[in-house]
């Protein structure tokens, strides 16, 4: 590990890779709340053709793309509040319409060859400059201040976008905004994991974290531990692997969501292996049946005997002796 | 000095969407601590004018004010809280009781300041008064129906309104939680809560409903109290084999008695 810490781009890298690590996931859950997961990929589509203005004229391509991202971004969000059904076509446009313009205009420049489009594609963080990692820095704490602290109002608007109308709450203002962040997010991200990627990093930790988090806050907080780690982590097997940084993080997040996966499904097993079911009997438990009804979690268990029988399917459950405190 | 402003005053009032107007001139007021019952068959417009008053169905004509004020002009919101017609909560992601009620907080501060002790406080408050007290932490997507339910009313209690207004509280719910929520209702009036009820089951409601509104194809077809009410339905019911639509809310509400409507023990599918 040492000798990564001495170079200077390994050290570069990394710092990218934490940045883009806790960013990512921060305003990923919101996209993943709202059932937006793939808003980020088409971002990244449109910032491509961003960085090849920057790339054709020979200007700050960081800069050119978060032009491009922050209008396709406001863009997105009014079309989506304009409700027209057409919406979804014109979104489309957009997003190939940018892939597109970003590879002829790359292809037409003097500076631009396939390596300089794979780099922003999928990633090159040995490229990354100086320059560009101050830019990221100042970025990222923007998006890291702006999300921790509108934390409350975009949970409410994803969660209830009528409800926090009800509330007066600016609900389009707060999309936009929310829109813009994930689109500067995509641009810090696309040194390190690249436009193609990036959604990536956005969606996996918090689809791992949802599987055994039991809070919306504890998944943002386990969302943002897996997506560093997956960052950081994939930078250094990268750099022994000799493997394109951005692959590798996206393959580590895949996995850590299929290691989750597994474990949430073995626990599910072992749940259901622990169900017993109660003895036979023709009695069918109601209200007013003679048997006290307890209500336990999403369901209610009728007290027979001493014993608590929860209807399941075609039998009864066992669900334990009776005892005074109820069981959670 | 003058009386109060009602809390809604509808007059001629009109909703609906681009395409098709929904509810229809009608005219309405509601007074600091009535609780309204608005009753009417499917497709009659009670949800159309519930969501017209709140402003999230587009006003198409006539007037609408709340506390005294224009409807476009009023910004006094934490004065009103809503529970939506929903009939489970979000499930995207996880979140707790807790979680979701202290959204109904957030007009109450400004927002670059985080949650005050008080509000927490008020947020514990409200989830105790829908009997989920030990469920604050617990996600909502594990409790039954009429729980959630129960949260959408701590959310909305949790903004302290002045008038609650309700889309169907009780629509799907077990005989259980319609009960509590019944309590919950009548915990409510008794502090002077004033309340607009959207519902089918006005027996539930029965004790705490202090006037009856009825829409029947976008127009206020009754407006009295129980007793006339009463009369009402009964001189539709005596007509020549003509069914009002009036009869069918009759039916499953207050003239006839209600049965509950979740007597067999729920079967899990898992």
């Amino acid at each position: 590990m040492n000798d990564i810490l001495a170079l200077d781009f390994m050290r570069q890298a990394l710092l990218a890779a934490l940045l883009a690590g806790f960013a990512a996931p921060l305003v990923g859950v919101f996209l993943v709340q709202r059932r937006m997961s793939l808003i980020g990929d088409g971002m990244g589509h449109v910032a491509l053709a961003g960085v090849a203005v920057g790339v054709l004229t020979n200007s700050a391509p960081v800069l050119t793309a978060l032009v491009g991202a922050v209008l396709a971004a406001v863009a997105i969000e009014l079309i989506r509040a304009s409700g027209r059904t057409s919406g979804d076509t014109a979104l489309a446009v957009m997003f190939y319409g940018g892939i597109a313009l970003g590879v002829v205009l790359i292809a037409r420049s003097s500076a631009g060859t396939p390596a300089t489009l794979t780099s922003y594609l999928f990633g090159a963080i040995l490229t990354t400059t100086t320059g560009d990692i101050v830019v990221f820095a100042v970025l990222a704490a923007v998006v890291l201040a702006t999300t921790l602290v509108l934390r409350p109002r975009f949970f409410a608007v994803a969660n209830d976008e009528d409800y926090a109308r009800a509330l007066g709450m600016p609900v389009l203002g707060y999309n936009v905004v929310l829109a813009v962040l994930t689109a500067v997010t995509v641009v810090v991200s696309m040194r390190i994991v690249g436009l193609l990627l990036i959604s990536a990093l956005m969606i996996l930790p918090n689809a791992t974290s949802q599987l055994f988090a039991r809070s919306f806050r504890s998944a943002l907080w386990w969302a943002v531990a897996i997506g560093v780690a997956c960052s950081v982590g994939g930078v250094v097997v990268s750099y022994y692997a000799e493997t394109p940084s951005g692959g590798t993080i996206v393959l580590l997040a895949v996995a850590a969501f299929l290691l989750a996966s597994t474990g949430a499904a073995l626990g599910a097993r072992a749940r259901r292996a622990a169900h017993a079911r109660s003895e036979r009997h023709d009695h069918e438990h109601r209200p007013g049946c003679g048997h006290a009804a307890i209500e336990h979690g999403d369901h209610v268990d009728y007290l027979h005997d001493g014993h608590r029988h929860a209807a399941h399917e075609e039998h009864y459950d066992e669900h334990g002796p009776h005892t005074k405190v109820e069981p959670r | 000095m003058s009386a109060p402003p009602p809390l809604v005053r509808l007059h001629a009032a009109s909703f609906g969407y681009a395409d098709r107007l929904v509810v229809g001139g009608v005219d309405l007021e509601l007074h600091q601590g009535e609780v309204v019952a608005l009753l009417g068959p499917n497709g009659s417009g009670k949800s159309t004018l519930v969501r017209g008053i709140l402003g999230l169905t587009a006003h198409q004509g006539g007037d609408v004010e709340l506390f005294g004020t224009a409807r476009e002009r009023f910004t006094e919101h934490t004065r009103i809280g809503y529970v939506p017609q929903r009939h489970s909560l979000s499930a995207s992601v996880r979140a707790t009781v807790t979680e979701i009620v202290e959204v109904g907080r957030l007009p109450h501060r400004p927002w670059w300041r985080p949650a005050s002790r008080e509000d927490r406080a008020i947020v514990r408050e409200a989830i105790a008064d829908v009997g989920l007290a030990d469920r604050a932490t617990e996600e909502v997507a594990a409790l039954s129906g009429g729980q959630q339910r129960r949260v959408l009313i701590a959310r909305a209690l949790a903004g302290r309104p002045e008038l609650l207004v309700m889309d169907e509280p009780t629509a799907g719910v077990d005989h259980e939680s319609q009960e509590a929520l019944a309590e919950v209702l009548q915990r409510l009036a008794d502090r002077g809560t004033s309340m607009l009820i959207v519902t089918h089951e006005l027996a539930a409601l029965e004790a705490v409903v202090s006037r009856i509104v009825c829409l029947d194809s976008g127009h206020v077809d009754f407006d009295g109290d129980f007793a006339a009410y009463s009369a009402h339905v009964a001189g539709h019911s005596a007509g020549s084999g003509h069914h009002h639509p009036e009869d069918r809310v009759a039916r499953s509400g207050h003239v006839i008695g209600a049965a509950p409507l979740d007597p067999a023990p729920r079967r899990r599918t898992s």
